[in-house]
């Protein structure tokens, strides 16, 4: 073996074979997904041509995926710090303290288009890979949250990608024991050819026992633990995650990893046991671009060279060549660095959890990334060039001159099928009916009851009994809530405020919790952003994330993004996803989202002004366009500590907060559950100026519907929040008066209408 | 009272079991290639994915050392309590009759389920409750579809070997008769799909699964 560091030079190798600049192989750096300056700028960083296995690294690590080079720059302009922030951006996950020596980790990460091509492996596998990313820190995974996004029901291709994303995260979840403990799933035309699944994992951790990416320690052992390497997955980050997907997917599927949550819930254990004992230096999952980028990556945070023997890669298939070796995505394998004496302790705990633990390298002082094969030398890139030199690209983003998505009126359809063909579509006790049989708000029940919600004995509230996940954490004697939001539709109509409602959401859920947000992960998925006009919606939003978390004081602490998500008809809605972490006392105080007793008073909470701008009646009725009220950012914010507060003193005896549907939806959520009606007077809404219509339906951020003693909730006005006692609950009936309108729906007739999803997806229409 | 709670990999409710059996006393872990349950007084196999239920559900576990010895252990009459894929385990070690096939609709079911018990015909037999208080306690499992040959059914229905049903219309996997737990024929073996270890503490909904953890306790008294 050459030694390390010592400058063999490649033109002197004789193992290293440049490419012949042909026009033929020209094309080869086109198929791996790179442009011809980049090309260029790797030959002039090298100095040389680059191999074949060197130029298979580069263009995985190149890669919008991996390199962030149309996203990175809009990034700095998020708030990543805050006094609670253990881990921020740049390690595997984000991580904040929850006291008594605990910190918190999570991430949201997408896995789209493997999920487009092969639903239920991509969503398995995105699992899995977020899993590896919270435990690759130290923190055992203690709960699974999803964001997924189809075409319309009524689409057999988008029922066949919801029941295989379904399949595969409840398959990956429920088999390695962390329980999935909320999400949310809209469907959308956009989204009809280029679906989402984004799945976020949150794992609890003692503080002392972290660790972070970073390789550090010259002559330290490379440790490849977990799975075989195997062809699959090959080139996943560049040909699939980072191009539009097309009519030829099917070819793909090659490119899709397969899941095996028995291996990883073996590596799991085995690497909590490893941190436990002290034994690893570093630890990083390999995910995009396997064993290239995470070596890459670990030896780019350290500041260190990294040698990889291929020859001791251990492999499925005998005879892979090294840059497949290099670049395959075979899912459940981590690497980690090892002090030399402890190499052997390392691979006995390997053993004992009857998981794979190869020695394959060694940390350097070269400043090089070296792939070897036995004493041969098969590829030598400097780290800084690999990792960090790809060209970051500014945006060239331009305003759309009006609504770039299409329009239908189905209204009348939806009213027929929910509540008969003679019902009147302008009804507002039929449009009720039609809104909660709508698949983006009605109950999500068939998907959650296919994953477990309750392993891990943490889980306080289960989905859809309130706003907010709740977890125990007994070992820091409180709680957390945990929100995943982000409606595609609202930030399509304007990219700024639709951004700032989903934080805002987060935290109104996290309010109805009890919970204080501690932090914030976030999947940016957006379509091609060398277009002006994806360009500028990715621009906006980043904006609007930055000023929602600014003014909340919640830090940014780990994300991910997704771009290219378009099929032939276009672009998906643009669809930041935010998840937010929080903070309780009290597990058992977080108020339920449905009415718990007969005769309480009910109010609406907040600076809430409803407003059919990007509602779902608006889509229903094809009447979307652009622009969004602005949200008002500092009085939600007030508003939401003082129901946080009320809800931790006990003095709310349910919270829910406004949103896809309006105030009508929401109440009716809010009897549904309980089996408890209500009644209501709009009035004092509609005093403020709203419409009835507006008033019912309309949507907007602020918003929350309360139920309890009387006398308590007005004591929340005391405290300067905006405060209307609409009414009672009580009865078998939604009843509302809005000015004129009356609806009067039984809370029976609504729970079937609410409840209709697994039905209609079980019939197949 | 010394409980063991077997762990083998791919196991996932191993802790949430050693919690619930340290509630009634002392619970450890039992690695799956120990073979000496001395001390112990009982035994839980529990809920997970055994060797990554290759094969079969609980096909492959049943092998494993410490099965071997946690038959032995309920020949000479100690009490073992099988849940989910402990379940699946002790009717693949012929500990208990019948076998647990794919839910009927095919998809995993996690629901909060209704439990009604029956009593054993002998004063010793685990699983002895109070008939008419149901058990509300969490299910989730993708195969716990109960079944036996009628004959079986009839014999085991005779000899007071159903446990649990599940409540009238609450059968969440289309399981005969609405069995959710069964017996051996001597009652000293129990077990059950929905899992008593998450239905001990208020916050997480229920605290009926305390009752089952407490039957196994009263069984040796």
């Amino acid at each position: 073996m050459t030694p390390a560091g010592a400058d063999a030079g490649v033109d002197g190798n004789p193992s290293l074979t440049p490419l012949p600049s042909t026009e033929a192989e020209q094309a080869a750096y086109e198929v791996l997904g790179l442009t011809e300056a980049e090309y260029l700028l790797i030959v002039e960083k090298l100095g040389r041509e680059p191999n074949d296995v060197e130029l298979a690294m580069f263009s995985l690590l190149w890669s919008e995926h991996c390199a962030y080079k149309h996203s990175r720059k809009l990034l700095r302009r998020l708030p990543t710090e805050g006094e609670r922030v253990v881990m921020g951006p740049g390690e595997n996950a984000g991580a904040v303290d929850v006291g008594s020596g605990h910190a918190v980790a999570f991430k949201v990460e997408s896995h789209n288009h493997p999920s487009a091509v092969e639903p239920f492996q991509g969503a398995a596998t995105g699992v899995g890979g977020i899993l590896r990313d919270v435990f690759a820190l130290g923190a055992r995974p203690i709960a699974i949250l999803d964001s997924l996004r189809f075409g319309e029901l009524d689409s057999e291709r988008s029922r066949f990608l919801l029941d295989g994303a379904v399949r595969g995260i409840g398959h990956y979840g429920n088999s390695i024991g962390v329980p999935t403990v909320g999400g949310e799933i809209y469907f959308e035309a956009p989204y009809e050819h280029n679906c989402l699944v984004n799945a976020m994992c949150v794992g609890l951790a003692r503080t002392d026992e972290m660790v972070r990416a970073a390789a550090a320690g010259v002559g330290n052992a490379v440790v490849l633990m977990g799975a075989a390497t195997g062809r699959d997955g090959i080139g996943g980050a560049s040909v699939l995650a980072s191009a539009e997907l097309d009519d030829g997917d099917e070819a793909k599927r090659p490119t899709v990893q397969i899941g095996d949550p028995f291996e990883e819930s073996k590596l799991l254990e085995c690497c909590l046991e490893l941190l436990g004992k002290g034994l690893l230096v570093s630890l990083q999952d390999l995910g995009a671009a396997g064993l290239t980028s995470s070596a890459g990556e670990m030896a780019s945070a350290g500041g260190v060279g990294i040698d990889i023997d291929v020859a001791r890669v251990p492999l499925r298939e005998a005879d892979m060549e090294p840059f497949e070796i290099m670049v395959s995505e075979s899912q459940e394998r981590m690497l980690a660095v090892v002090e030399p004496a402890q190499v052997a302790d390392v691979l006995a705990v390997c053993e004992k959890w009857q998981t794979g633990g190869a020695e394959i390298g060694a940390i350097t002082d070269s400043d090089q990334v070296r792939v070897l094969r036995g004493e041969e030398i098969v590829g030598e890139m400097p780290v800084e060039a690999l990792v960090e030199g790809c060209p970051l690209y500014d945006l060239e983003p331009a305003e759309p001159g009006g609504w770039l998505y299409g329009n239908e009126d189905v209204l009348a359809e939806r009213v027929a099928a929910v509540a008969g063909p003679t019902a009147d579509p302008d009804d507002p006790g039929s449009i009720l009916l039609a809104l909660l049989a709508s698949p983006s708000i009605a109950s999500k029940r068939w998907a959650f009851e296919q994953y477990d919600s309750v392993v891990g004995s943490r889980t306080a509230r289960r989905p859809e009994s309130a706003d907010a996940a709740v977890l125990a954490i007994p070992e820091a004697g409180s709680g957390i809530a945990i929100s995943i939001d982000g409606n595609g539709r609202r930030v399509a109509c304007d990219p700024y405020a639709g951004t700032v409602e989903a934080v805002l959401e987060c935290t109104q859920n996290l309010a109805c919790a009890g919970a204080e947000p501690l932090g914030l992960t976030n999947c940016l998925n957006f379509g091609n952003p060398e277009k002006p006009v994806t360009a500028w919606q990715l621009d906006r939003s980043v904006s609007g994330l930055a000023d929602a978390c600014e003014a909340l004081g919640v830090p940014v602490v780990g994300g991910n993004v997704s771009l290219y998500n378009e099929g032939p008809e276009g672009p998906i809605y643009p669809s930041p996803v935010v998840g937010m972490v929080g903070g309780l006392p009290d597990p058992s105080a977080a108020a339920p989202s449905v009415f718990a007793r007969e005769g309480d008073a009910i109010a609406l909470v907040g600076p809430f002004a409803p407003s059919l701008a990007g509602s779902e009646l608006a889509k229903l009725r094809g009447e979307l366009d652009a622009g969004l009220p602005e949200p008002n950012v500092a009085t939600v914010a007030a508003t939401c500590v003082a129901v946080r507060e009320a809800v931790r003193a006990g003095k709310l005896a349910s919270a829910h907060d406004i949103s896809d549907g309006g105030l009508a939806c929401a109440l009716a959520e809010a009897a549904i559950g309980s089996g408890r009606g209500c009644r209501i007077d709009l009035s004092p809404l509609l005093d403020r100026g709203c419409s009835a219509e507006e008033a019912l339906f309309g949507e907007g951020t602020g918003g929350f519907l309360v139920s309890g003693e009387r006398a308590a909730l007005e004591r929340l006005s005391d405290e300067g929040v905006e405060l209307l006692v609409l009414g009672e609950t009580g009865g078998e009936e939604i009843g509302i008066e809005a000015g004129d309108s009356t609806l009067r729906i039984s809370a029976l007739d609504a729970g079937a209408a609410w409840s209709s999803l697994g039905e209609r997806l079980d019939r197949g229409s | 009272m010394r409980w063991g709670v077997l762990q083998f990999p791919g196991s996932c409710d191993e802790r949430d079991a050693l919690h619930a059996c340290s509630l009634s006393g002392e619970a450890r872990l039992v690695w799956h290639e120990e073979r000496d349950l001395g001390g112990l007084d009982a035994i839980v196999v529990p809920g997970g994915f055994s060797y990554g239920d290759y094969l079969r559900a609980g096909a492959i576990a049943r092998f494993s050392p410490a099965m071997e010895a946690v038959a032995e252990f309920a020949a000479n009459g100690g009490p073992v309590l099988g849940i989910c894929n402990g379940f699946q385990v002790l009717c693949e070690a012929n500990l208990l009759p019948g076998a647990l096939l794919r839910n009927e609709n095919l998809r995993f079911v996690c629901r909060q389920v209704d439990l009604i018990p029956t009593d054993g015909p002998e004063s010793g037999q685990i699983g002895r409750f109070e008939a008419h208080r149901w058990l509300s306690i969490p299910a989730k499992h993708g195969e716990g579809r109960y079944y036996a040959p009628e004959e079986t059914l009839d014999e085991m229905e005779a000899n007071g070997q159903i446990a649990f049903r599940y409540a009238p219309g609450q059968n969440p996997n289309g399981s005969l008769r609405d069995i959710a737990g069964v017996r051996n024929e001597a009652g000293n073996v129990l077990g059950l799909m929905p899992h008593p270890e998450h239905a001990v503490d208020p916050m997480t909904g229920s605290t009926d699964g305390l009752r089952v953890f407490e039957s196994v306790a009263r069984s040796l008294a």
